[in-house]
């Protein structure tokens, strides 16, 4: 029994390939029944995200299991295997787990430490249980792995800081504002930069979209777009009146928003505070404009410079992250280890008490003029025998820094002595009892 | 009795004050909401130690330096428990825990006897006009240190810096809200110290103004206090000038209270110990 992961992410595959190969959430289920019914495979679990397409296993036989899944996945998807083989990854074992504890703990991201990923990972895991393809071994795992990231995120600052232009300038704007309900944005231009910066803004929660641009058309099917209000370019300063929030990202070659004009405004506003968010290259806004009190000025490369900072914060606690994953395979580990070592020990003493029963009784059918106190002591003799035979090998099984060996010494008793491969479930029952 | 409930809220706000830092220092739920629990208890003990005082002496113990700073003290953790319930500013909760055990330590520090009330002191006005001029004083307090960390988040945002000061610190608009919520119920507060100071001088002295250091210098405090909501409501003082205006006005509240009694002569001066 083995644990497996098949997959490919960001970093092994293009884009091109991770959407062929992507499953689709409302087809999930009859791609994890369709995985289940491979023999080789006990329980299977898919996560499929826009950055990894990953299939987690228990399998019976490594090699085949693989085998399987890669037709599987060529199949389902209808793409030659060839054209996707490479850039797959295979992972066993203690791999497994560290790479699902990573995974939900988002070291393994894209952006590291960005926290969608344990959501996804969550409903991959809703998922495969509601299809009743994962079973108690992933269960385990996946309520491990989620104990994990929740352990990462408050006991490091991994996701305290924001990593992203976009993010560092919402961060900004709750340090001035409290929050971006309730502000009103003037957006200056109607570039894509503009177009996404709205679209940002909108899922921020803010109340109010202006928009203004040298060609009005344009900014009047932006605002169309956001529900806002367009603003004649010759009119701008109306917007500076109202908006708390400028983005400006035109291409003019001078500045649009001089100290002076700025000033003037400010009084207006009655010193209501606002926060420009320079993104043009040349800039829009000139800098001393940040001089001016209640006037918060940053451009593109000092929300570049503090997101780089945070970055490099973010790459700091993800060591620290790194070392609570480490720990947890290890705990992980151990128990795996103790449900596949017990039911074997188990099996191991049953076998050799059998064989033990069998030959004595055999011999006192013999032999059926032994007193009652010689066959007590021939009892006694061929226990001690056993016992002192088994001795050994199981305190060397049980030795915990022995772990690396131990799945050898398991398959070699279990070939060995022909030993039952228990399931999943009667080793948990099993190691309950024991 | 009193005195005794009196040490053990100085050391309650001594290790709320710990608790409030360590907070900032590692941003643990648990610990803010230990030092709330530390402090609540504090002002628990401080409250029984001033009603103690009250029953011990026969009168509002409001009477001679070490009681008006116990309860000047006490009114600040007060207004801090309750503007924790609305703001939540970890922040806050350290500056103000902080000057209360200062405040405390210094009265510790006061002889402490009870002693027969003085003539003057014995009006019915007496105990009004302490009570409005410290809840006064206290919420100027609160605003005095929504003004620094103001200043603070300000200078962080105006340098371009995003470290771990700028996580620890509440919005501009907080704090901003804050100081001109305190400037509200400061100023009436402050105004009302005023009036029963006033009533309670013709009482004692037979006249409602003498122009004497503290009358004096309240009425200082009283007019910047005035200007600061004055051009907060026209030209929309705000932001940085409010927080400076709001440490200035807090140093006169402190001088009105302390230099006047220190450093000049009075008829207040009875209070000089």
């Amino acid at each position: 029994m083995q644990l497996i992961i098949l997959g490919l992410n960001h970093k092994t595959a293009p884009i091109e390939i991770r959407e062929r190969l992507a499953f689709q959430e409302s087809e999930m289920e009859k791609a994890l029944s369709q995985a289940r019914s491979l023999p080789s495979l006990k329980e299977n679990m898919i996560l499929s995200t826009c950055n990894r397409v990953e299939i987690y296993a228990i399998s019976q036989e490594t090699e085949k299991t693989v085998r399987d899944l890669k037709d599987f996945l060529s199949r389902y998807h209808e793409l030659p295997l060839k054209e996707f083989e490479k850039s797959l990854y295979l992972l066993v074992g203690e791999e497994v787990v560290r790479h699902i504890f990573r995974v939900a703990s988002s070291l393994d991201s894209m952006v590291v430490g960005e926290p969608q990923i344990l959501g996804q990972l969550k409903s991959a895991y809703t998922l495969a249980t509601e299809s009743g393809t994962s079973g108690l071994i992933l269960h385990r795992l996946l309520h491990r792995a989620f104990h994990v990231a929740k352990r990462v995120r408050t006991e490091t600052r991994i996701g305290d800081s924001a990593v992203s232009v976009s993010s560092v300038a919402v961060d900004l704007a709750e340090r001035i504002f409290g929050g971006l309900e309730q502000r009103a944005v003037l957006l200056i231009g109607a570039g894509e930069m503009i177009e996404l910066a709205a679209r940002h803004l909108m899922a921020g929660g803010v109340e109010k979209i202006l928009v203004t641009n040298r060609t009005y058309d344009r900014a009047v099917s932006l605002a169309g777009q956001f529900n806002g209000e367009a603003i004649r370019f010759e009119e701008m300063e109306q917007g500076l009146k109202k908006a708390d929030i400028v983005i400006s990202a035109t291409d003019a070659s001078h500045y649009l928003i001089n100290r002076e004009q700025t000033v003037k405004v400010m009084k207006e506003r009655k010193q209501k505070p606002i926060f420009f968010i320079d993104i043009a290259d040349p800039r829009d806004v000139e800098p001393s404009v940040g001089d001016i009190e209640n006037v918060y000025l940053y451009n593109i490369d000092d929300l570049q410079k503090i997101a780089n900072e945070n970055m490099k914060d973010r790459e700091k606690e993800a060591r620290k992250a790194e070392a609570i994953v480490q720990e947890e395979v290890t705990k992980f580990v151990h128990w795996y280890q103790a449900l596949e070592i017990t039911p074997t020990i188990i099996a191991l003493k049953k076998k050799f008490e059998e064989i033990r029963k069998r030959e004595l009784e055999k011999m006192f059918s013999f032999h059926p003029h032994l007193s009652e106190k010689e066959r007590q002591s021939l009892e006694a003799l061929t226990s001690a025998i056993v016992n002192k035979i088994l001795h050994d090998p199981l305190t060397r099984l049980k030795q915990k820094d022995e772990e690396a060996m131990s799945e050898v010494y398991l398959d070699a008793l279990k070939t060995l002595f022909q030993l039952p491969d228990l399931t999943a479930e009667e080793r948990m029952e099993e190691d309950e009892d024991a | 009795m009193n005195t005794y409930f009196f040490n053990l809220s100085s050391l309650f706000y001594l290790l709320g004050t710990l608790a409030y830092l360590s907070h900032i220092i590692f941003l643990k739920d648990l610990l803010s909401r230990m030092a709330t629990l530390i402090v609540s208890i504090g002002f628990t003990s401080h409250s029984l130690a001033i009603l103690t005082r009250y029953v011990e002496a026969g009168y509002t113990p409001v009477t001679n330096l070490h009681e008006s700073l116990s309860f000047f003290a006490w009114m600040i953790v007060g207004i801090l428990l309750i503007a924790n319930l609305k703001y939540k500013i970890k922040v806050l909760g350290a500056f103000l825990t902080c000057i209360a055990l200062i405040l405390m330590l210094f009265a510790l520090a006061l002889p402490k006897e009870i002693l027969p009330l003085a003539p003057v002191l014995r009006s019915f006005w007496h105990p009004f006009h302490v009570f409005f001029a410290f809840l006064g004083n206290a919420v100027f307090t609160l605003a005095f240190c929504s003004g620094i960390i103001y200043l603070i988040q300000e200078h962080q945002l105006k340098s371009k810096k995003m470290g771990a000061i700028a996580k620890r610190l509440p919005s501009l608009k907080v704090l901003d809200d804050l100081n001109y919520r305190a400037l509200t119920f400061g100023f009436p507060l402050l105004t009302l110290g005023i009036i029963t100071g006033a009533v309670w001088a013709e009482y004692a002295w037979g006249r409602y103004w003498g122009w004497d250091p503290k009358e004096t210098w309240s009425l200082i405090t009283w007019f910047l206090y005035a200007a600061m909501l004055h051009q907060r409501l026209t030209v929309g003082w705000r932001g940085r000038k409010a927080a400076i205006m709001a440490i200035v006005g807090f140093l006169s509240v402190m001088f009105t209270f302390l230099g006047v009694n220190l450093l000049l002569p009075g008829l207040h001066a009875y209070s000089n110990w």
